[in-house]
């Protein structure tokens, strides 16, 4: 496995090995689909909607709508403004959807096409109707990642619908970042626990993880509504979670309709989740209820039960930086040593956080970010680890060392069901991470340890 | 196809609609000029004379279609599956990223030492700067450092969509990189805006492997007969199945083309003295390629399927034309079929009249309607995703295929006879001996024949037109791809995917055929679509009062 994979490491300036990120469009689809009875579509080649609708249906396994403006080399020469605007006609007249938001590819950007004004166009002459709702957002692939162009979409809905009508409600705007949809369960159920009224945005639960009733819905019921999103603008107060994903878009919103934010890293483990709880108490100026206490004292409960098998243990890590940076908070937390931690997201500030959270358990962390899962695995050859946490391209590391044992975490995991039904997020989610942690240490000595040493009680 | 007596509701005549009216309910909806355009993807079928499709046209912007790019034809398909060619995507991350391990090309390294580099996903991962002025240092930097890292034997480039529109010359890179490092190093221009889906990506992608790899190593292969077989790409290990059969009648593989296969295995094949085709759709342009070259000639098998199998392990022999591999074949066809005799004949008591749609690939929705054959079930429409007129009304249209200008932008290779090596081991001769024995080559009867009368054919069929299918028939079993497979499955029909096998397989040869029986079995059979209803919603009130609780100690 990985059989090329050497461990003397070179620095490359050219060559990405083995990315920890893909590009932007996919992000805004996602995103998009967290928006109800909207459909995305994809302004350049198909194969950017093939590739990311087989994608997500492989992390979902639920279907996944999405248009594209089939670009051929004509379009590339004379750019796609009828390939938009009859991609658009088709949409509302086939597949009716309330609302479709536009997001653009490497090609459309080189060529520079301008979607609002196609989409004026399309208006203008008819070929769309008032009541026919259209959005865009700038996705190129060639900057950012996948996270900034869930981040784009997110910021650019705001843009698009958000409006403040002079009133302010009682309401929390609750910006989950790019979590899973039953992590956005999670949030809403600990929301409606606190008893604090909110809208979150976006919500793919209800969309991405819809049950079986023998009726396919392209539109499920799931999603942020347009009336929500209208109405985020008179919120008194944005709790964004996960810099990287929402604060463009609580950004916009403070801009555009003055609602104040306060930005959270991702509510996973302990004190992420504490910091989550309390600003909710803070925003509904509510007590929090026993009911969510309790949940908390079950989680230190099963991290004091579980302790001695975390402490001091050596972990690698790699996926996007919020997930990163608050799950290495989670780690540092249960007294583990996050000794590596790996993003393919450009941007320096990840490094950053992350050697200030590791500073007192391990302040030797190699953190990197705009860096790849190849050289996560160099790494790990001189360093080695106990504990590896990534995607499901981590698989392949941790076989070719020797079965590290290894947790699945981020996007994607295209080989397990248990992420799109069981939430990483808040108390009960930190739970189930510890879980999974300490199942990858004993399976793994169940499965290399000789009869003598196998123990049953643990 | 079966006619045999049917207990299935949708096969009984008269509860359905015609296939006429099927069609004109599933293009209803359309506007205009969207619905002219579709008019011509969908015929109802005649297998005594084909009509016209209209295949391997440009997709309908905004309709959501199963096609995709180029670029996943070229690299993902025809050239991604070489495991010791270090590949590099030149272009923004997102192409390298999704083509990375995401298709099922099963590969065994040769030697240990060897890397397989099908596990790997490289790309210049290309950044605003190199948009703006050129990513043309950026590509040899990256070319440079691959080669420091792994020392491959060879290096290919693909060009992603961006690459095409700044002008990088990807190729004068390659030639520069090769002298540099004296290893081969090759591009493809397979732009994911190319043609009119991955179709044209395969063209470029034989166009590239013919020029760069085929031919460059001479050495004899050890054998009697060799051949290579082209098209297939070892989803599922469909090619070990395949290799296994042909290894029990002593019939020597040189390469498979792509799948599993090595790049030495590509710079030798040209020794074969055979080139058989599985997926036409996809590597037809190499064999044609092949034989004005080299002489080696070409037909088209089937190892989908148990007949298919057994015919194209007899037209093999046949060409051959000697009686101890005749005899040979016959030994290996008799002793597999007392294997597969009894599953099928068991299957089949349940299967037997049950219906099946199929909309898959450029080839395998043909190749796979074998398979209901054999199990006594009715394809009662198929499709491609991305093939040509050709593949559904058979070669004899190619002369009447009008040029278009997606196509025109796709290079033909001028390809001339090699004085010293063609016809080498006579083959030339051995085809034209066989000829005038009505022996068929360079031959594809197209899917539109084999397919009953009133079916319907849809090529690169549409969410909308797949939606109505299902209301319409019901289906007992839809082949498709993953971005169709949950869409199908919410409306209670299993769904096979038959890119990647839902993970399974292999289904090709004998024991694959054993496989795919029970898995359609298994999936035609499921309980899981009867439990959607709670008990509680259908109860009878009698039914209900007999569930009322009763004291434990009445």
């Amino acid at each position: 496995m990985l059989d090329g994979t050497t461990a003397e490491i070179r620095e490359r300036q050219a060559l990405r090995i083995n990315p920890a990120k893909t590009c932007q469009p996919i992000g805004a689809m996602y995103a998009a689909l967290g928006i109800n009875g909207c459909m995305p579509h994809s302004h350049g080649s198909q194969g950017c909607c093939a590739y990311h609708r087989s994608h997500l249906t492989r992390h979902y396994k639920e279907p996944v709508a999405a248009t594209t403006s089939s670009f051929t080399e004509g379009a590339s020469v004379f750019g796609g403004l009828a390939n938009l605007q009859q991609a658009l006609e088709n949409i509302f007249t086939i597949y009716k959807p309330k609302i479709v938001a536009v997001h653009t590819t490497c090609l459309s950007e080189v060529i520079g096409d301008d979607i609002p004004m196609i989409i004026e166009r399309a208006r203008r002459e008819g070929k769309i109707k008032p009541d026919q709702l259209v959005m865009h957002t700038n996705t190129p692939s060639f900057v950012g990642s996948h996270v900034t162009g869930f981040s784009n979409q997110c910021a650019s809905t705001i843009k698009y619908f958000s409006e403040s009508s002079g009133e302010t409600k009682n309401v929390v705007n609750l910006f989950p970042g790019w979590v899973e949809p039953a992590d956005m369960r999670e949030i809403k159920r600990m929301a409606k626990e606190m008893g604090i009224e909110f809208i979150l945005f976006p919500d793919t639960s209800g969309v991405l993880d819809t049950g079986h009733t023998g009726h396919y819905e392209m539109y499920p019921a799931g999603g942020t509504t347009l009336e929500q999103i209208k109405a985020m603008g008179d919120s008194f107060q944005t709790i964004a979670m996960g810099p990287l994903a929402s604060k463009a878009a609580a950004e916009e919103l403070e801009k555009k309709c003055n609602v104040p934010s306060r930005l959270l890293e991702l509510p996973i483990g302990l004190s992420n989740t504490d910091a989550f709880v309390n600003a909710m108490r803070l925003a509904g100026q509510v007590p929090v209820p026993a009911s969510i206490e309790e949940e908390r004292s079950r989680l230190i409960d099963m991290m004091s039960d579980m302790a001695q098998y975390m402490h001091d243990k050596k972990v690698a890590i790699f996926g996007d930086p919020d997930q990163v940076t608050a799950l290495t908070q989670f780690l540092v937390e249960m007294d583990m040593k996050p000794v590596i931690a790996v993003t393919g997201t450009p941007g320096k500030a990840f490094e950053a956080k992350i050697k200030e959270i590791c500073a007192e358990k391990c302040p030797e962390v190699e953190a990197r970010a705009y860096s790849d899962v190849h050289f996560l695995h160099q790494w790990i050859k001189n360093n080695p680890v106990d504990l590896l946490i990534g995607n499901g391209f981590g698989k392949f590391v941790a076989k070719a060392e020797g079965n590290i044992p290894f947790v699945r975490f981020g996007f994607p995991i295209m080989d397990r069901v248990g992420h799109r039904a069981f939430s990483t997020i808040g108390y009960t989610g930190a739970m189930r991470l510890i879980e999974q942690i300490t199942n990858a240490f004993f399976d793994y000595r169940d499965r290399n340890d000789p009869d003598e040493k196998i123990e049953l009680v643990l | 196809m079966s006619d045999e007596a049917t207990d299935s509701p949708q096969a009984h005549e008269g509860l359905v609609p015609s296939a006429a009216e099927a069609r004109e309910q599933m293009l209803e909806i359309y506007p205009k000029k969207t619905r002219r355009k579709r008019e011509k993807q969908m015929l109802v079928n005649d297998p005594g004379s084909p009509g016209e499709i209209g295949a391997n046209s440009r997709t309908v912007p905004g309709i959501i279609t199963q096609r995709g790019c180029s670029y996943a034809g070229c690299k993902g398909v025809v050239i991604g599956p070489i495991y010791d060619i270090l590949h590099i995507t030149h272009g923004p991350i997102g192409c390298g990223w999704y083509s990375w391990l995401s298709r099922r090309n099963m590969t065994r390294i040769r030697k240990a030492g060897e890397t397989n580099f099908l596990q790997y996903s490289m790309s210049t991962d290309m950044q605003e700067e190199q948009i703006v002025f050129g990513g043309e240092k950026k590509l040899a930097l990256a070319i440079q450092e691959a080669y420091d890292e792994f020392h491959p034997k060879a290096i290919s480039i693909y060009a992603t969509c961006p690459v095409g529109l700044i002008g990088d010359d990807i190729h004068k890179v390659c030639r520069e990189m090769k002298q540099k490092l004296g290893i081969n190093i090759f591009g493809f221009s397979c732009e994911g805006y190319k043609g009119v889906s991955q179709s044209a990506g395969h063209h470029i992608a034989n166009n590239g492997v013919f020029k760069h790899m085929i031919g460059l190593d001479d050495t004899p292969v050890e054998g009697k007969y060799k051949i290579n077989i082209l098209g297939e790409y070892n989803i599922g290990g469909d090619a070990w199945e395949i290799d296994r059969i042909l290894a029990l009648c002593g019939i020597k593989i040189i390469g498979t083309l792509s799948g599993g296969v090595s790049y030495d295995d590509i710079t030798n094949c040209h020794m074969a003295d055979l080139n058989v085709v599985m997926c036409h759709r996809s590597i037809n342009y190499m064999a044609e390629m092949m034989e004005k070259k080299f002489g080696i000639p070409w037909f088209k098998v089937n190892f989908i399927g148990i007949n298919g199998t057994k015919k194209s392990l007899r037209k093999i022999a046949k060409y051959f034309g000697d009686k101890e591999l005749i005899d040979r074949v016959e030994e290996v066809i008799a002793k597999e079929m007392s294997e597969v005799r009894p599953v099928v004949e068991d299957v089949k008591t349940r299967t037997s009249g049950k219906t099946a749609a199929l909309f898959v690939g450029g080839s395998r929705a043909h190749h796979y309607q074998d398979l209901f054959e054999d199990m006594g079930m009715k394809v009662i429409s198929a499709g491609y995703e991305f093939a040509h007129r050709d593949d559904y009304e058979g070669r004899d249209v190619l002369p009447h295929i009008k040029m278009d200008a997606d196509t025109r932008n796709i290079e033909e290779l001028e390809v001339e006879q090699d004085p010293a090596r063609f016809n080498l081991r006579g083959t030339a001769d051995r085809k034209a001996a066989l000829q005038s024995e009505e022996f068929s080559f360079s031959d594809y009867e197209g899917m539109m024949r084999q397919m009953g009368k009133d079916t319907l054919v849809i090529d690169d069929i549409s969410h909308h037109e797949m939606e109505k299918l299902i209301e319409i028939y019901k289906p007992d079993v839809i082949g498709s791809g993953i971005k169709d497979k949950y869409i199908i499955e919410k409306m209670g029909v299993p769904c096979k995917q038959l890119h990647s096998y839902d993970y399974g397989g292999p289904y090709a040869g004998f024991k694959g055929a054993i496989n795919f029986y029970k898995e359609i079995d298994r999936m035609t059979s499921t309980k899981v679509w009867k439990y959607i209803h709670a008990p509680w919603h259908d109860a009878a009130p009698a039914a209900e009062a007999a569930a009322a609780p009763e004291p434990v100690n009445a």
